[in-house]
C-alpha cells in the first residue's frame, strides 16, 4: 500500500525585544549570570502583575502579516494552567482561543518549486525559565535559572500541508530565514531561541487507512527535525504494513541513539484549564495600527528573491544566495543601486570573493571590513581597466585590513594596470629571449606556449600587465605560428 | 495628660500633629499601648512591627518639624497582611508563606510610606482573605471588639477590629465578595471599596484577580476618604488599574444629601435575614429620607445569582493564583521523593480546608468539559448582574442594601456548613461581580451588636458614596460608640502615651 505523510508543525521563537513580555527586566539573558534578570513579575511572587510589553505585540502581529495572517481587530491572553518548576506562577500566560494572528500561509521554494504552507496561527506568550538538571555523590538534582522566565515567545502552528521531512526542514529554514528578514527573533535553533514540535501521521494514497496523530519533540536542530520525522515516517509505515497498531501519542527523538521513544500517551494528555487571563486587559488593534506596523516592515525573502532574478538576470541559485540573509541582500542592493551592468560582477564578488572572507574571519557581512561603496569602486576600477581582476582581489584584500578605498589603495601602491605599448614591448621581447624553449613550441604550433610566456610577462609586472595589450604585443611580436 | 489619642480621628490627629500639639511617637505609643491592652484577646494581628512603626514615627516627627505633612503623615495604620511590605513578613494568613518576606512594597503600601505612615502591624485574614469571619486564618482567629465570643467578620476581619479597638486609627483591607464591607459590619466601623480599577492591586496577595480590591476602614466616613484618597489612581504596575482622575473626597462631603436618589431593591429581601437587622436597616432609611433624600424601588433581577455565580468565578481564578505556592521558591517546602510528593505534601500541609475546598471547585469549573458549562455561563451570568445595575444607576445616584443578613455572629457557629458561611456575603457579593464601589456604615445596633448598611454607587463614583454616608454618620451617633472592652480597658488604665 502507498503512504503519504502528513506533518503539522508548532514552531516557538524568542522575540527580540528589549524587555520581556510582562516585566521591565532585561530580555538579553544569554551569557548572563542565573538568577540576575529577574524580577517580582518574572519571578511569580505574590502579588506581582504582568504588563504586556507592546513591542511584542508588534513583532508578533508583524510576523502575522509576514505570514499572511489575518489579524483579528479583538485578542486576549489566557492563562495556561500546569504545574512544574520552571513556570514560576503555575500557570503560563499564553493565547488560547482568539490569537493574534490566524489564517495565514507562508511560501517558499524547495527542489526548484513554490510551495505553500498554510498557517494555522501566531500567538503570543512567555517562555518558562531554565532547569539544569545535576547529579551530586549520585543523587540527583535539578537547579532553576529564572533569566529565560518571562522572555517573549511567539507560536506559529501550521496546517497538517507538509508532505516529508525534506519539506518540513526547507519550511522551517524560510520561516526562520522570514523572522530574521523582519529583525523580530535570532530564530537560532541551537541558542533555543527557535524550537519546533511536529505532528506526522500517514494515510494511503487511496484514502482507505489513515493513521494516528503523533507528536514529536525534543527536536534540537534543522538536522534533527529532518532526521527524526524521516524515522518516524518508517516506523509509521512498517507497523501499518504489518498491520501493528499505532497510538495518538507524544513521542521524544533520542538524538544519540537516532530514534523517537514514547512519553506520553492521549489518555494522559494534560487538561490545561485556559481561561481569560483576568489581570490584562484584551489586545485591540485597529486598521490605523495595522497599516502603521505594515510600513515598517520589510521586503520579504521569497519577494526579494525574485525580482532579483528578474531585475538583476541573475540566476536562481545566486539570488538564492544573495537573498538568504537580510544584511547581504542589503548590501548587495547598495552596491548596485540599480545599476544592472554592476549587479552581475557585484553577485560574483559578493558570493565569491567576500563569501570567502567571511568564511575566513567567521564574520558576517558587515563585519568583513569592505563596505558596499567600496566594492562598487572595485568593480568600476576593473571595468575601466584600471586594474585587473587578479589585481582587483589583492586590493579588496588591503580595503577589508585597512579600511582605505580601493582607489586610494591602487594609487598608493601603484596597482595601476600596465597598458602603455611601449613600456609592455620591453617586457615582452625580455621575457621571448629568455624563454627560446617556449617560443619554439609555440612557434612549432603548440599555441599553449603563448599562455606560459604571458604569465612570464605578468610576473615581471607583479601582476599589473593589461592581459589583452600584452597577448597581443606577444603575439605581434612572435609572428604567427608554423602550421 | 489623660486623654485618650486612640479615639481621635485621623482629621483630628493630623491637625493635633501639624501644630505639634502632640507627636507622632505619642501618637503611636498610645496605640501600643492599646495593643498591649487589648490584643492577646482579640488577636487582629499576625505580625506588630513596633520596631519599624517607632522609627516611622520618629521619622515622621522629624518630617513635621519641617512643615512637610502630608494627610496620613505619622497616621498609626494597619495593613491586612495580604499587602507585600518589605519590612515585615507577608504570610495571607497562611502557613504555606511561613517565612516568606517579600523583597517589593505594594503599590499602596508605597503610597502610605511615602506620606509618612506608621505600621503597626500586619492585621489577621482569612487564609488568602477566603472566609468571612477570619476564623480560616492559619494564625488564629481573631474576636470582634464588641463581644469576644464573636466573629469580626472577614476576611479583614483583623483590619476592621484592629480599627474597632484602637490598635490602628485606619487599616487597609481587600473585598474580593464583601471582605471589607462585611467585617467593617461587624465591628461597627466604616470600610469602603473602591471601584475595581480605582486601587492599583500591584502587591495584594491574589485570590480573585477579577474582583479584589484594596480599601480603607477607618471610624470615621471622613477618614476613609482621607485614606481613599491617598491609595487611590492609576499604576502602570497594574494594567486593571484604571487612568482617570481622582477627585479630591474631602470636597464630597458636603453634610447635604438633599435630593439624592436612594435605590432600594425588593431581591435585598433574603430568607435568613435577621428582622432585628432589618428594622434597624428601616430605620436608618427613615433617617436618610428626613435627611432629604429621595427612597426609589429598584430591581436586580440577576443578583438572586450572585453568590453562585461568584463561587464559580472567584474560586477558578483563586485555583490559578494558588498554583505557585509549590514549595520551590519560597515559604513551606516539604521534600518529597518524587516532584510531585513534594508538591503534594507542601500543599497538603501548606493551605487550610478552606482553601483546598476553593482550589478544588475551581479547578472543577476549570476542567475540560465543564469549563462551559460553568465558568462561561458564570461569565454571562455577571454581564446581566453588572446590566441590572446600569439600568438601576439610570435612576438612582445610590443603592441601599443592609452590609449583611445579620449581626456578627459567634466564632465556630458557622464553620461546619461553608454555605451558612457564604451565605454571610450575599449582599455584599453583587458590587464585587459588577466591580461597583461599596461602603458600609454603621446604622444602629440589633442585640447589642453593630448593624451596618451598604451604600452602592457608579463606577469611580465614590465620592457620592461618602457625601451620603458622611451625611448619615453627622446626623447619627453610631459611629462614637465604643465597644465595652475597649471603655473597660481605658476606665482601667488610662491611656496617656507612655509606659
Amino acid at each position: 500500500m502507498e503512504f503519504e505523510t502528513v506533518i503539522g508543525l508548532e514552531v516557538h521563537a524568542q522575540l527580540l525585544t528589549r524587555s520581556k513580555m510582562f516585566c521591565g527586566c532585561s530580555a538579553e539573558y544569554a551569557g548572563a549570570e542565573p538568577n540576575t534578570h529577574v524580577c517580582p513579575v518574572c519571578l511569580g511572587l505574590p502579588g506581582s502583575l504582568p504588563v504586556i510589553n507592546r513591542q511584542a505585540v508588534v513583532s508578533t502581529v508583524m510576523t502575522g502579516l509576514a505570514l499572511n495572517c489575518r489579524i483579528p481587530p479583538y485578542s486576549k491572553f489566557d492563562r495556561k494552567n500546569y504545574m512544574y518548576p520552571d513556570l514560576m506562577k503555575g500557570y503560563q500566560i499564553s493565547q488560547y482561543d482568539l490569537p493574534l494572528c490566524v489564517e495565514g500561509y507562508l511560501e517558499f521554494q524547495h527542489d526548484g518549486q513554490r510551495k505553500r504552507v498554510g498557517i494555522r496561527r501566531v500567538h503570543l506568550e512567555e517562555d518558562t525559565a531554565r532547569l539544569v538538571h545535576r547529579t551530586w555523590n549520585g543523587t540527583g538534582y535539578s537547579l532553576v535559572d529564572v533569566n529565560r522566565s518571562g522572555v517573549p515567545l511567539i507560536e506559529i502552528v501550521t496546517e497538517p500541508d507538509l508532505r516529508s521531512p525534506e519539506e518540513a526542514r526547507a519550511f522551517l529554514m524560510a520561516l526562520r530565514q522570514v523572522l530574521r528578514y523582519l529583525g523580530v527573533s535570532t530564530a537560532n535553533m541551537e541558542e533555543g531561541a527557535f524550537r519546533c514540535d511536529a505532528n506526522i501521521s500517514q494515510r494511503s494514497l487511496d484514502g482507505s487507512v489513515v493513521g494516528p496523530k503523533v507528536e514529536i519533540k525534543n527536536m534540537n536542530s534543522f538536522r534533527s527535525v529532518e532526521r527524526a520525522l524521516a524515522y518516524e515516517v518508517e516506523r509509521q509505515r512498517s507497523a501499518l504494513r504489518r498491520g501493528e497498531p499505532l497510538v495518538q501519542e507524544t513521542r521524544g527523538w533520542l538524538e544519540d541513539q537516532e530514534i523517537t521513544v514514547s512519553q506520553r500517551t492521549k489518555e494522559y494528555a494534560e487538561d490545561y484549564r485556559y481561561f481569560p487571563e483576568p489581570d490584562l486587559p484584551p489586545i485591540f488593534l485597529t486598521e490605523t495600527d495595522l497599516v502603521e506596523i505594515r510600513a515598517r516592515m520589510p521586503e520579504l525573502p521569497l519577494t526579494r528573491f525574485e525580482r532579483f532574478v528578474r531585475d538583476y538576470a541573475l540566476g536562481a541559485a545566486e539570488a538564492g544566495l544573495l537573498t538568504e540573509e537580510r544584511a547581504v541582500a542589503d548590501y548587495f542592493e547598495a552596491c548596485v543601486q540599480g545599476d544592472r551592468e554592476i549587479a552581475r560582477q557585484a553577485a560574483n564578488w559578493i558570493t565569491g570573493e567576500l563569501f570567502a572572507l567571511m568564511r575566513e574571519r567567521v564574520v558576517d557581512i558587515d563585519g568583513v571590513g569592505v563596505r558596499p561603496g567600496q566594492l562598487r569602486q572595485l568593480i568600476e576600477l576593473v571595468r575601466r581597466g584600471t586594474i585587473n581582476a587578479l589585481t582587483a582581489k589583492e586590493v579588496l584584500v588591503a580595503v577589508s585590513e585597512t579600511g582605505q578605498d580601493p582607489d586610494a589603495i591602487v594609487a598608493e601602491r601603484g596597482l595601476a594596470q600596465v597598458s602603455d605599448e611601449a613600456q609592455l614591448r620591453a617586457v615582452v621581447q625580455r621575457v621571448i629571449e629568455q624563454n627560446p624553449k617556449a617560443v619554439a613550441d609555440y612557434r612549432r604550433g603548440k599555441g599553449a606556449a603563448i599562455g606560459f610566456l604571458l604569465g612570464q610577462v605578468m610576473k615581471d609586472l607583479r601582476g599589473r600587465a593589461n592581459p589583452a595589450v600584452a597577448r597581443k604585443l606577444l603575439e605581434e611580436t612572435l609572428g604567427a605560428p608554423v602550421e | 495628660m489623660s486623654e485618650d489619642l486612640t479615639r481621635l480621628t485621623v482629621t483630628e490627629a493630623s491637625a493635633r500633629l501639624a501644630r505639634r500639639e502632640i507627636s507622632a511617637v505619642e501618637l503611636l505609643q498610645a496605640h501600643l499601648e492599646r495593643i498591649r491592652q487589648v490584643e492577646p484577646q482579640i488577636h487582629a494581628f499576625i505580625t506588630l512591627t513596633e520596631e519599624v512603626a517607632l522609627a516611622q514615627a520618629q521619622e515622621a516627627d522629624r518630617r513635621i518639624a519641617r512643615g512637610d505633612v502630608a494627610p496620613l503623615t505619622g497616621i498609626p495604620i494597619a495593613l491586612k497582611d495580604v499587602l507585600c511590605t518589605v519590612d515585615a513578613p507577608t504570610t495571607a494568613g497562611s502557613r504555606i508563606l511561613e517565612g516568606f518576606r517579600s523583597p517589593y512594597d505594594a503599590t499602596v503600601v508605597r503610597k502610605l510610606r511615602e506620606q509618612g505612615a506608621v505600621f503597626v502591624g500586619k492585621a489577621n485574614t482569612d487564609e488568602f482573605a477566603m472566609g468571612s469571619s477570619t476564623e480560616n486564618s492559619a494564625y488564629g482567629p481573631t474576636r470582634n471588639p464588641w463581644d469576644l465570643e464573636r466573629v469580626p467578620g472577614g476576611s479583614s476581619g483583623g483590619s476592621a477590629a484592629a480599627v474597632a479597638a484602637g490598635e490602628a486609627m485606619v487599616s487597609l483591607g481587600s473585598d474580593t465578595g464583601g471582605s471589607i464591607r462585611q467585617p467593617a459590619g461587624f465591628c461597627g466601623v466604616v470600610g469602603l471599596k473602591p471601584t475595581y480599577g480605582r486601587v492599583s492591586r500591584y502587591g495584594l496577595v491574589a485570590f480573585a484577580s477579577s474582583l479584589d480590591q484594596i480599601g480603607p476602614f477607618g471610624r470615621t466616613v471622613e477618614d476613609v476618604a482621607i485614606v481613599l484618597q491617598a491609595i487611590s489612581g492609576h499604576d502602570p504596575c497594574d494594567s486593571t488599574s484604571v487612568d482617570v482622575p481622582v477627585p479630591d473626597y474631602q470636597t464630597s462631603l458636603t453634610g447635604d444629601i438633599r435630593g439624592i436618589r436612594i435605590g432600594i431593591a425588593a431581591e435585598y429581601q433574603v430568607p435568613g435575614m435577621d428582622p432585628e437587622v432589618e428594622r434597624v436597616v428601616d430605620e436608618a432609611v427613615a433617617e436618610l429620607q428626613r435627611l432629604g433624600a429621595e427612597i426609589v424601588p429598584v430591581s436586580l433581577p440577576h443578583t438572586k445569582y450572585a453568590l453562585a455565580t461568584y463561587y464559580i468565578i472567584a474560586p477558578s481564578e483563586a485555583s490559578a493564583n494558588l498554583a505557585r505556592y509549590d514549595g520551590v521558591k519560597y515559604g513551606l517546602s516539604l521534600q518529597g521523593e518524587t516532584l510531585l510528593e513534594s508538591y503534594l505534601q507542601t500543599r497538603g500541609r501548606g493551605f487550610g480546608p478552606e482553601v483546598k475546598r476553593r482550589i478544588m471547585l475551581g479547578t472543577y469549573a476549570l476542567s475540560a468539559g465543564y469549563y462551559d458549562a460553568y465558568y462561561v455561563k458564570a461569565q454571562k451570568v455577571r454581564t446581566l448582574i453588572k446590566r441590572d445595575f446600569d439600568e438601576a444607576f439610570e435612576k438612582v445616584d445610590v443603592i441601599l442594601a443592609p452590609t449583611s443578613p445579620t449581626v456578627a455572629f459567634r466564632l465556630g457557629e458557622r464553620t461546619a456548613d461553608p454555605i451558612q458561611m457564604y451565605l454571610s456575603d450575599v449582599f455584599t457579593i453583587p458590587a464585587n461581580m459588577a466591580g461597583l464601589p461599596g461602603i458600609a456604615v454603621p446604622c444602629g445596633f440589633a442585640h447589642g451588636l453593630p448593624v451596618s448598611m451598604q451604600f452602592m454607587g457608579r463606577p469611580f463614583d465614590e465620592g457620592t458614596l461618602l457625601r451620603v454616608a458622611h451625611a448619615y454618620e453627622q446626623a447619627t451617633p453610631w459611629h462614637r460608640a465604643v465597644p465595652p472592652l475597649i471603655e473597660a480597658v481605658t476606665r482601667r488604665a488610662p491611656s496617656g502615651g507612655t509606659e
